[in-house]
């Protein structure tokens, strides 16, 4: 989402009690009933998953579930784990991180600088479109587009780089791998992490940029004396957000991934499976105790991306305190 | 005397204005260089590869560039050309999946795509069948959204109201500052997380059915932060004046913010609730957990399984037949419309209701 950084203007503060008056009390009460409910969805939504969690959990043990690479509630006894899910997580949100960022922060300072002035806000228009594309059509693209191109990418990987493990290929197939999902995830963050990146890098104060150029500064050694010093804490909750939106994707995922339940190092090979792919996938054919499975693994999910926006959001907090002052 | 000396040195070794530099069209000898190396490796079989090329093209442009810029101007300018080279091709880079997303669905929904198709149902229609459409899913989407939004909207600008009117006035900020923290971090809320909440909250806890309803909590969850940051920024813009002038004609301040300021912020809060729906009209994980799948049109929105677009298109593209893959991209070519119809419309409401600066 873009914003826009116009000039704020606070309303005048009230002398005295804000709505001395019935009709202002009640005003106020309402919006104040608003903003405490937004407070009660989110911690509502950690105690109804934990409540649905309990069943779950207690069946085979917390030290089980989470060490677990198998998904087989029906079985008796019942056999669930989200250590294969965890890892695919993991796994493809940090590919998709480390082809994102770059991308990511070199549009953002493009658009910021770069770009001829009457293009600029067109250019950061359409970047914005491709944040609006839906989820599932990121996920048909990589199953038609996407993933015959990376066969190329995975062999030549596989050839050159192969001495490295992760990227070798044992099976001479490289289709609905890790690599691919971390592709599309890397599409769909990087609007993501060029808005946010944009918006901060836009703040830089013109007086520190003009001293760069004062002192003779090219083009890129202004960004690098003015704009990164300014925009570092911006740069790293942007990476948080990407990371947070990256975990936390679902039906692309689940369209281009194999869904198989072993951790696989090589990342060119078919195979993974996410937390948010799975329950995707399971839903529909789960019992009340797969169900409740599938739940417990999505409050894992929950904190961890909650965890990751906290801190996202509380560097940009921080930050926005006294960046206004230097302006 | 010895001012005198030193001034001519000082001068000597300061960039000098009349430095040599390139000429304005530098780039197009680096390209020019690029495309015919490409050329003559194409055409001798040494590389085919699309992907290959392309990065053999840019590695040549940049390493030309650079070599001509450092012996005419220097190595500082050539690392800032090299710096101007690779900005250019990461918006390029993030510009070519856009095309090339927007191009697949078009092209590949045009096969399905017809009159048809937006009115009929999948009622008694084979996976194998060409006939069928998306009717279902329409007329859910538009009920599902549309609750979301009469939900989600009272919430979001009355907390917006309640950060931006209201709170800068309190002697204590901290309730405000949680608020307009957790505001934040809901936007980060995955939407498949919405969709576990509202069933254990609407289905497991309340008893409620699986039902298009069940859909919209879901949606408006992921809506609420949306709106409320929007709503925010359109109340921060409005000019003081405006609410001081309301005051000092005596009018209670509640009266001043419902006839005076949100009026005026009314575009932009449209503009925020139509990218709003942009958002969540696509969202599949949801409503594949509260919804579920349904081939007829289902018109109750709180009884009953009910379709999507965006279900449907999962529905279809899991049949894999060609007939129902067509099916899948021709409801994504509809989703598309749908979406770039509200993003559309909350660029052009933006655009309408800006204020003007004379």
């Amino acid at each position: 989402m873009s914003v826009d950084t116009t000039t704020t203007e606070t309303p005048p503060p009230i002398v005295g009690k804000p709505g001395g008056r019935i009709g202002d009390r009640t005003f106020l009460t309402i919006t104040r009933l608003a903003g405490l409910l937004i407070l009660v969805i989110m911690g509502s939504i950690a105690a109804f998953l934990v409540w649905q969690s309990v069943p779950a959990i207690r069946q085979v043990g917390i030290f089980n579930f989470l060490k677990t690479q198998e998904w087989n509630p029906q079985a008796s006894p019942p056999v669930y784990g989200i250590a294969t899910l965890v890892f695919g997580t993991a796994m493809t949100s940090v590919i998709a991180l480390v082809l994102a960022l770059p991308i990511g922060y070199g549009v953002a300072l493009f658009i910021a600088y770069y770009a001829p002035r009457k293009v600029a806000a067109p250019m950061g228009y359409i970047i914005d479109l491709l944040a609006a594309v839906p989820s599932i059509i990121f996920g048909m693209w990589g199953v038609y587009i996407l993933m015959p191109h990376m066969q190329g990418v995975g062999m030549w990987l596989n050839n050159y780089l192969g001495w490295i493990p992760i990227f070798k290929n044992t099976l001479g197939q490289y289709t609905k791998s890790l690599l691919v999902a971390g592709v599309v995830l890397a599409i769909m963050i990087i609007p993501t992490i060029a808005a946010i990146t944009r918006e901060v890098f836009v703040q830089v104060p013109s007086a520190q940029l003009e001293a760069a150029q004062a002192l003779g500064a090219t083009r890129w050694e202004t960004m690098r004396m003015s704009v990164f010093p300014f925009g570092k804490a911006g740069m790293i909750s942007a990476a948080m957000l990407g990371l947070g939106r990256a975990l936390g994707e679902t039906i692309a995922v689940a369209l281009v991934l194999s869904a198989s339940f072993a951790i696989n190092w090589h990342i060119s090979e078919p195979a993974g499976n996410t937390i948010a792919a799975n329950i995707a996938l399971k839903w529909n054919e789960s019992t009340p105790l797969g169900i409740s499975a599938l739940i417990a693994s999505g409050l894992v999910l929950f904190l961890v991306t909650l965890g990751v926006n906290m801190i996202a959001r509380g560097i940009i907090a921080r930050n926005a305190a006294f960046s206004g002052a230097n302006g | 005397m010895s001012a005198t000396a030193t001034a001519p040195d000082a001068v000597d070794a300061a960039p000098s204005l009349n430095a040599r530099r390139l000429p304005l069209w530098w780039p197009l000898v680096g390209l020019l260089l690029a495309i015919v190396v490409d050329i003559i490796v194409k055409t001798t079989g040494v590389i085919t590869g699309t992907l290959s090329l392309i990065i053999l093209a840019l590695t040549i442009f940049i390493v030309a560039s650079t070599g001509w810029s450092m012996a005419v101007e220097g190595r500082r300018h050539a690392v800032d050309r090299t710096s101007t080279i690779v900005l250019w091709s990461a918006f390029l880079v993030a510009f070519v999946p856009l095309v090339s997303i927007l191009a697949t669905v078009v092209v590949r929904g045009w096969n399905a795509f017809s009159v048809a198709f937006l009115t009929s149902t999948m009622r008694n229609v084979l996976p194998t069948d060409t006939t069928g459409g998306v009717l279902a899913g329409i007329v859910g989407t538009i009920e599902q959204v549309g609750m979301a939004v009469i939900i989600a909207v009272p919430i979001a600008v009355l907390t917006a109201i309640y950060l931006v009117e209201y709170a800068p006035s309190f002697k204590s900020q901290r309730m405000p500052k949680i608020v307009s923290f957790f505001v934040d971090v809901m936007t980060g809320v995955p939407s498949i997380v919405a969709g576990l909440f509202v069933y254990t909250f609407f289905v497991l806890a309340l008893g409620g059915q699986r039902s298009g309803f069940a859909g919209s909590l879901a949606l408006t969850i992921l809506m609420i932060p949306v709106v409320t940051r929007a709503t925010e920024e359109m109340l921060r813009v409005v000019p003081n004046t405006l609410r001081e002038g309301s005051l000092a004609l005596g009018i209670p301040r509640w009266k001043t913010i419902v006839r005076i300021v949100l009026p005026t912020a009314a575009g932009g809060i449209t503009t925020g609730v139509m990218l709003g729906i942009a958002r969540v009209a696509g969202e599949t994980a949801p409503l594949l957990l509260t919804t579920f799948l349904a081939q007829d049109v289902n018109w109750n929105l709180f009884s009953g399984p009910q379709a999507s677009i965006p279900t449907f298109i999962w529905d279809q593209f899991g049949s894999y037949t060609t007939a129902s893959v067509d099916r899948a991209w021709a409801g994504a070519l509809t989703l598309i419309l749908v979406v770039a119809i509200f993003y559309t419309a909350a660029r052009v409401i933006a655009w309408l209701t800006a204020p003007r600066t004379r």
